[in-house]
């Protein structure tokens, strides 16, 4: 216990004094946060739209209003040719044409199917899936209409609405500041931890107290549990800014959370040290933690839904500690969950630590060679 | 060569610098020595223009240090901790270090030789430099400095964790570049080089305490040094003799210290005898540079 | 006296390099035991093997009566080392490193306040207790360094070139530390470069290539290995003079010694031969340390 407190005392003067570690603890939960709650919008809205209307009816005036309406669409861009609509979306001034046939409105009042023609720039899939979304949805509504104006019925046979529960408005930051809670304690975990076994090892103060009667897991305990600390910070900073800046509604227990945060911790540190077994130099164990840290934030379903990844993709995914974290942290403050529901979670959290650490321990020799 | 006036740099509490003037001729070897943190490493650093001083200035060749970049390849800098490359092999950081001074292949591989051989690196050539022991990591930085040959060489502790017949041989081969033409500035802490300097500058506190050659300075040394034998394990009772200025340990044997002006021998051995010392034998002789230095660090807080 | 170290074949091998081989050594209690050769021959190697940290490829030792290969636990307790690269925490003071390896080695709460002041004081630290290490000097650092491995009061130590790159000043006062620690029984092993520290070891153990070239007292040392006539020369000039003397026939050897030559000549009778080369009258001496070492590190 005294060989415990002797490290752990010892790192908390280090860190103390590294004012450039400690100033970047704090400040990367809020540049984080700041960063990819205001500028990373998953929903694509205000697409510029080009319009080649050769019809000028009532009817294709109509259909464009409700484009416009929908909010996806500026429509802001008249031309005469589909030259010009080309010419639009080579240049990146438009990323939609909508071209009316000459026919449109006599299509429309003779019941025949009218077609109108709708130019996506695909290059750029996040913005052509919505507007290809929209522009089908719009379509299906504004024929629906037209049908039942046509059929003299009081109303649709089927009445369908959605109601997104949790995040009823769709907004980003709900679902981004949980997460980012999670990529930061990966991020702080694997790297410090990592990073401050393997300083030692190149200053050479590693030899020195593999001579002591220094246990490993005393050595390992010492220097990971003010990292623990720094992780809550984080955490803590970060739901702050949350709570504060984009008004995230946090539902559920707060002290479940903190709670069930430790597994994710521990098994973060595990990776940590880990790391840090593996490296000989400060840069292999920041290469290593980036190894990584990439399919954390590309798998884990942080940025891109796990449903839609390929089944090989989806089980790798399964093998990072984050994708279960951020069930457990989206689920308690946006769902407001309990412990009950997220037990496989937990579960798959104390797995990795226990696997983490052990094998950790066992390769950790207090021998150079 | 080297010429510096009224040099200063401030730092923390130590490697302070003040107001130092030193000339260095062609074809000189001059020696630094001092205490530690007395400001040698900062010294010679300026002297490269890595350093900025606060005040004065370095004229190298007539230039100052960091305005020659034209001349680089003329001044060649040994820094004091190895800063060569741990994860290339010796020979490989030789060729590297070569061609920056766009030596070619051959003439790199031969001087390399020769410099590994004399100092039994060869056998090692193909280890990674981070293999190494410290001394031979210090034989490669310096194998590296010597294999390009600039005019001027400034060796910051050259033989730092160096053995002693190596030393030997390294001091050989500077004997000869300095035949050849090279001009050497070195800082050092054993006292054996410092006499094989042709000059030599005492430092202490970030003042030069003391500039002349060796011999010079054991000739102006203003005290006479016995040597004792002796039996015992402390000088503590040789300092206490009245007339001892100091005492201490020197190879296997005691240097005593005392004025000159006065008949030490016969006082100090009836001192000795009074105390039940054993003497095995005790005998004025020259003072060596190390009894110099010892005198002049003599009020280093240590 | 009793053997506070014993080995038997010690070897230990990098891949096809063989950094120590069959390596055997006694070394008593309450020595002062000196650990002298070329950069590279082994002398870290061998005392990393001792302290435990590093495993042997054959071969076996007892370390204060524990068996190295399987109490290596057990040693740590009672040792100290000090590694030849300066292992202390630069962003730490003089006081929290002595802190922090008084906690690592348990050193009762209670005791330890006393136990950091008498090491400050012992290393003559006193008044930096406070500085950052990044701040110190040389010398300062190497018994800084000192003090945290002996924080323990082992009874054994172990120090790894302790006094390169300090001044003389430094290095005299570092080895009456070592001294004082001898003289209150501790066992020290030290690995030097200066020949004037080896001097004040009890014993000797010169390694080259790996393997134990002699170990004795230096006075045996001085005694019996040179075999041949040593003349000391105080020509002008002495290094330029090294090859052209070396080349005589009757000289075995020629080295420089500080600004004299050390000449070994074959027979008493050359030395009048030497006069008449050089002009200077040779000097009848008995060889030094550093004449033993060059002779070593040669043969």
């Amino acid at each position: 216990m005294r060989r415990i407190m002797a490290v752990l005392y010892k790192e908390f003067l280090q860190i103390r004094r590294d004012r450039m570690t400690l100033g970047l603890i704090f400040m990367l939960p809020l540049v984080q946060l700041l960063l990819f709650g205001f500028a990373i919008q998953t929903e694509v809205k205000h697409i510029s739209t080009v319009v080649f209307d050769q019809s000028l009816s009532a009817d294709s005036r109509d259909l464009l209003e409700s484009f416009s309406a929908s909010g996806y669409f500026d429509v802001t861009m008249a031309v005469n040719s589909y030259d010009e609509v080309t010419r639009m979306i080579d240049s990146g001034k438009a990323k939609v044409g909508i071209v009316f046939p000459p026919d449109f409105s006599e299509n429309v009042r003779r019941g025949t199917s009218a077609a109108v023609q709708v130019f996506v720039d695909a290059s750029d899939s996040m913005v052509s899936n919505q507007a290809i979304a929209v522009a089908n949805f719009i379509g299906m509504i504004k024929s629906q209409e037209i049908l039942t104006s046509k059929l003299r019925v009081g109303a649709a046979p089927y009445d369908i609405r959605v109601r997104p529960w949790y995040n009823p408005d769709g907004v980003t930051a709900y679902y981004m500041v949980p997460a980012i809670c999670g990529i930061l304690v990966t991020l702080s975990m694997v790297m410090l931890t990592s990073m401050g076994i393997v300083r030692e090892r190149e200053r050479g103060t590693l030899e020195q107290l593999m001579v002591t009667p220094i246990k490993p897991y005393e050595l390992m305990l010492g220097k990971t549990l003010p990292y623990i600390v720094l992780g809550y910070i984080q955490i803590t900073v970060a739901l702050l800014v949350g709570v504060l800046v984009f008004h995230v509604p946090i539902k559920g227990s707060i002290l479940e959370l903190y709670i069930l945060t430790l597994f994710f911790i521990t098994a973060s540190l595990g990776l940590g040290i880990l790391v840090s077994n593996i490296a000989k130099t400060q840069m292999q164990a920041m290469q290593l933690a980036y190894f990584i840290f990439l399919p954390s934030i590309l798998l884990s379903g942080f940025m891109f839904p796990r449903d839609g990844m390929p089944k090989l993709i989806y089980y790798i995914g399964n093998l990072i500690p984050l994708t279960y974290y951020l069930d457990i942290i989206r689920g308690i403050v946006l769902k407001g969950i309990g412990f009950s529901y997220l037990i496989g979670q937990v579960i798959s959290l104390l797995v990795f630590s226990v696997v983490f650490l052990t094998i950790s321990t066992l390769k950790f020799k207090k021998k150079i060679a | 060569m080297i010429k510096i006036t009224e040099l200063s740099k401030a730092f923390g509490s130590i490697g302070a610098v003040h107001e130092i003037n030193l000339e260095i001729k062609k074809q000189e070897i001059i020696g630094i020595v001092g205490p530690d943190g007395a400001g040698k490493t900062t010294l010679l650093r300026m002297v490269c223009g890595l350093i900025t001083p606060d005040h004065g200035q370095v004229l190298v060749m007539g230039k100052a240090p960091d305005r020659m970049e034209e001349e680089k390849d003329k001044l060649g800098y040994m820094p004091q901790r190895f800063s060569l490359y741990g994860d290339l092999t010796v020979s490989e950081n030789i060729n590297f270090f070569g061609s920056l001074y766009s030596l070619d292949k051959k003439t790199i591989q031969d001087r390399a030789d020769e410099i590994l051989g004399l100092t039994n690196l060869i056998a090692f050539k193909n280890r990674l430099a981070d293999n190494l022991s410290g001394g031979m990591k210090q034989k490669l930085s310096l194998t590296c400095a010597l294999v390009t040959r600039p005019d001027i060489l400034v060796l910051d502790e050259p033989t730092y964790g160096v053995d002693p017949e190596s030393r030997k041989e390294f001091w050989k081969i500077l004997y000869r570049l300095n035949k050849e033409g090279k001009t050497i500035l070195l800082s050092t802490p054993y006292m054996d080089e410092a006499e094989l300097c042709m000059k030599v500058a005492f430092m202490d506190n970030g003042r030069i305490v003391s500039v002349d050659s060796p011999a010079n300075m054991r000739e102006k040394f203003s005290y006479t040094v016995l040597e004792l034998k002796s039996s015992i394990k402390n000088s503590h009772v040789l300092r206490d003799i009245p007339g001892v200025i100091d005492a201490y340990f020197y190879g296997d044997s005691y240097h005593i210290v005392t004025p000159k002006d006065r008949d030490n021998l016969q006082f100090i051995e009836a001192a000795l005898n009074e105390r039940n010392i054993e003497v095995f034998k005790l005998e004025e002789i020259a003072p060596s540079i190390e009894d110099v230095f010892v005198s002049l660090a003599e009020k280093e807080v240590v | 006296m009793e053997d506070i170290i014993v080995t038997h074949d010690l070897t230990r091998s990098f891949g096809k390099f063989v950094a120590v081989s069959k390596l055997n050594l006694n070394i008593r209690c309450g020595e002062i035991y000196g650990f002298l050769g070329p950069n590279g021959a082994g002398k870290s190697t061998a005392i990393r093997m001792l302290c435990g940290i590093l495993q042997p490829t054959s071969g076996t030792a007892q370390v204060l009566g524990y068996d190295l290969l399987n109490e290596t636990e057990k040693i740590k307790r009672k040792i100290g080392y000090m590694s030849q690269k300066f292992s202390l925490y630069d962003d730490l003071s003089v006081e929290e490193n002595l802190e922090f390896y008084a906690g690592v080695y348990e050193v009762p709460l209670k005791e330890s306040k006393s136990r950091v002041a008498e090491m400050i004081e012992m290393a003559n630290l006193t008044g930096r207790e406070k500085e950052v290490v990044a701040n110190l000097s040389g010398g300062w650092k190497q018994r800084l360094a000192l003090g945290c491995a002996i924080i323990s009061r082992p009874s054994l130590v172990f120090l790894d070139e302790p006094t390169s790159g300090v001044s003389p000043t430094s290095r005299r006062m570092f080895f009456n530390i070592i001294q004082g620690l001898a003289n209150n029984g501790v066992t020290v092993m030290v690995t030097t470069h200066f020949m004037d520290e080896a001097e004040r070891c009890n014993r000797i153990a010169f390694i080259s290539g790996g393997r134990l070239m002699a170990t004795d007292t230096p006075d045996n040392l001085k005694k019996n290995i040179i075999r041949g006539y040593l003349v000391e020369l105080a020509v002008p000039d002495a290094l330029e003079q090294v090859g052209r003397i070396e080349a005589l026939p009757y000289v075995s050897e020629c080295n420089i010694h500080g600004p004299l030559l050390h000449v070994l000549l074959e027979h008493e009778s050359n030395a009048a031969d030497l006069r008449t080369v050089t002009g200077v009258e040779p000097k009848m001496i008995t060889p030094s340390l550093e004449d033993v070492f060059v002779t070593l590190a040669k043969s």
